[in-house]
């Protein structure tokens, strides 16, 4: 009966609990048991609320007992946060030890909007520090571990969120993707993930890493999944300036109907080749290949400089991060070092930013200080902002002959724990084929399309559609999803090694 | 183009962040190296483009002027790393000059 609850989707559960079939509290439960069963090995959470979630749980079958109508479809059905959100009711640590423990005094927007569609949050999940890295290992309290092979990475920096998820903690998660920090670890886990153009849903009360590139999407195991919990977090809001005051694209109709005849598919020439895993590559063709077989047309498309997309974010990002983390100074909130009386303020603050912060964080604030610094400012940060700008004509230019843009969305597999912590640029290039979405502030999906047939790893195949063309990422995951399942005779995380002691493992053949 | 040890210390400084001689000896041919990476970008430094900050046009925003409930001080200062009379208390911001 429970293994029957995990392997659900969560819209089919919201219905489920809509209808009376199941109660809110019997889901959430079995989601808190798969839990306390697979945390030890997965490492997926950094808290989580196992008497706030049923509380909520409750709450919602109570109004759905008093004949309410309920007020989203995925009412009652749990999630995972990712913890850069503030949520009062659990600590906000953003993965780093300079916050430990702090609690926010209010609510993210995404996070209120959720609690008010019925969502029951679960707990919140393991990052890299701040969100900077690519594999969840930066994290200030321990790294996650890939469900698929435990002794690999999960991507990053929303790890945790996608690894719950593909660990089958929770049906739903929210992560947040600055570079890719969604769509990475997704393709890492054979899972769904979206991060809507820049400005769909509100950054209020998310911590900032890089401002004008940040920004949260969902987390899920399906396309349509995906796509209700965006029309729940997105939306504009005036607490957060850059918000797009517009309509919500309509994401979950393109994923129920997702069809692509007549559909011109561009496949961008410079996110290929050289330095991709051949199985990687692989998956990708093949997935093509049945885009063309369900109507699209396929293009190709040249972005020339992608080339200088990683080089464009390496500058761009650490340099509004350095400026974002100047607020951790010890005074109003966090860890405070060295406070003996004797020490100034800013002998504090060094001391307590030099403890508080890991290395890849302290590594990001000093490339930022160096590309910001009197005499490297025009060379470094102002170039990278030009490039962007030719980064965008060339992004602009392409949706010309294209209604989406493809590729891989990373060109390996997941690589294995503390493979790559001491060689910060190879870590940087699994960036490549999401970063430049982020430049351009573009819509941008990953969706599983296979394993690699030389590790059997999960391969992610991203989809980029113009701002505001976010239905177009869920149309064209709808359609590989429904193509590739009827390959798979199912979904690809039924393929994942069970877990010991998982709650599923009674299933699984 | 090599950056030294001494040159992480006195970004460090500005960044206000103390690290250790281990930690500067590493961080220098890292930052060394991801400099390296993205020195490309300057081909561009003299070419007449207009710079972008946000990929998405933004405007400025403003709100209506009207007073909302702003945070009670016990919510603001649960969190903070030391609290006096219901004010943050923070160290001596006048550094001695022998203890730096």
């Amino acid at each position: 009966m429970t293994t029957d609850i995990y392997r659900a989707d969560a819209l089919e559960l919201g219905r489920r609990i809509a209808a009376g079939e199941q109660s809110s509290v019997e889901i959430t439960q079995a989601f808190l048991d798969q839990i306390d069963a697979v945390e030890p090995q997965v490492h997926a959470f950094l808290s989580v609320d196992h008497h706030g979630a049923l509380e909520q749980a409750a709450a919602v079958d109570a109004r759905r007992a008093a004949g309410e109508d309920l007020p989203s479809p995925l009412a009652g059905v749990p999630v995972a946060v990712k913890d850069l959100l503030c949520y009062r009711n659990l600590p906000t640590t953003a993965g780093s030890r300079i916050l430990e423990g702090w609690r926010s005094p209010y609510d993210a927007t995404v996070v209120r909007k959720m609690l008010e569609a019925g969502l029951v949050i679960l707990g919140k999940t393991n990052l890299d520090e701040f969100a900077c890295g690519g594999s969840t290992e930066t994290s200030g309290f321990g790294p996650t571990r890939n469900p698929w092979d435990l002794d690999r990475i999960p991507g990053g920096s929303s790890g945790g969120s996608v690894a719950a998820i593909a660990a089958w903690e929770a049906p739903l998660a929210i992560g947040t993707d600055t570079g890719g920090s969604i769509r990475q670890p997704a393709a890492m886990t054979g899972t769904v993930g979206v991060k809507p153009t820049y400005g769909a849903v509100s950054r209020y009360g998310i911590i900032a890493m890089a401002s004008s590139l940040d920004q949260c999407g969902p987390c899920a195991r399906t396309v349509a999944d995906a796509a209700a919990l965006h029309e729940i977090i997105a939306g504009y809001d005036p607490a957060d300036s850059t918000s797009l005051d517009v309509a919500v694209p309509a994401v979950l109709s393109a994923a129920r109907n997702g069809d692509v005849s007549g559909m011109r598919i561009g496949v961008v020439t410079e996110l290929g080749g050289e330095g991709y895993a051949p199985g990687v590559e692989q998956r990708f063709a093949e997935t093509l290949d049945l885009l063309a077989k369900a109507g699209a047309e396929i293009v190709e498309v040249s972005c020339p400089h992608f080339e200088q997309a990683m080089a464009t974010y390496y500058l761009i990002m650490p340099s509004e991060m350095s400026s974002n983390l100047a607020r951790y100074d010890a005074m109003r909130y966090g860890l405070r070092v060295g406070d003996d009386a004797r020490h100034s303020a800013e002998q504090v603050m060094r001391a307590t930013r030099g403890q508080g912060f890991g290395a890849e964080v302290k590594r990001r604030i000093i490339l930022g200080t160096y590309a910001l610094s009197a005499g490297y400012y025009d060379a470094y940060y102002g170039s990278a902002q030009k490039m962007r700008t030719l980064i965008a004509r060339d992004v602009e230019a392409a949706f010309q002959q294209a209604d989406v843009l493809v590729s891989p969305v990373a060109p390996t597999t997941a690589y294995r724990l503390g493979e790559k912590v001491d060689d910060p640029l190879a870590m940087y290039k699994g960036d490549l084929c999401t970063i430049p979405s982020n430049l351009a502030g573009l819509a941008a999906g990953s969706f599983p399309c296979g394993l690699d047939p030389n590790d059997g790893l999960p391969v992610g195949f991203q989809v980029m559609a113009p701002v505001l063309g976010d239905d177009r990422v869920y149309r064209v995951g709808a359609a590989l999803e429904r193509e590739l399942r009827a390959q798979w005779g199912g979904p690809l995380l039924a393929k994942a090694p069970a877990l010991a002691g998982s709650k599923l493992k009674g299933d699984s053949k | 183009m090599a950056v030294s040890p001494q040159d992480v210390s006195r970004l460090a400084d500005l960044a206000r962040i103390e690290l250790t001689d281990q930690e500067l000896a590493e961080l220098a041919p890292q930052i060394d190296v991801i400099l390296d990476a993205v020195a490309s970008v300057s081909e561009v430094a003299d070419l007449d483009i207009a710079p972008i900050s946000h990929a998405v046009q933004q405007t400025n925003v403003m709100r209506e002027d009207i007073c909302t409930p702003s945070f009670a001080p016990e919510a603001m200062l649960a969190g903070a790393p030391a609290v006096v009379e219901q004010r943050f208390r923070v160290p001596r911001i006048i550094d001695d000059s022998n203890a730096q």
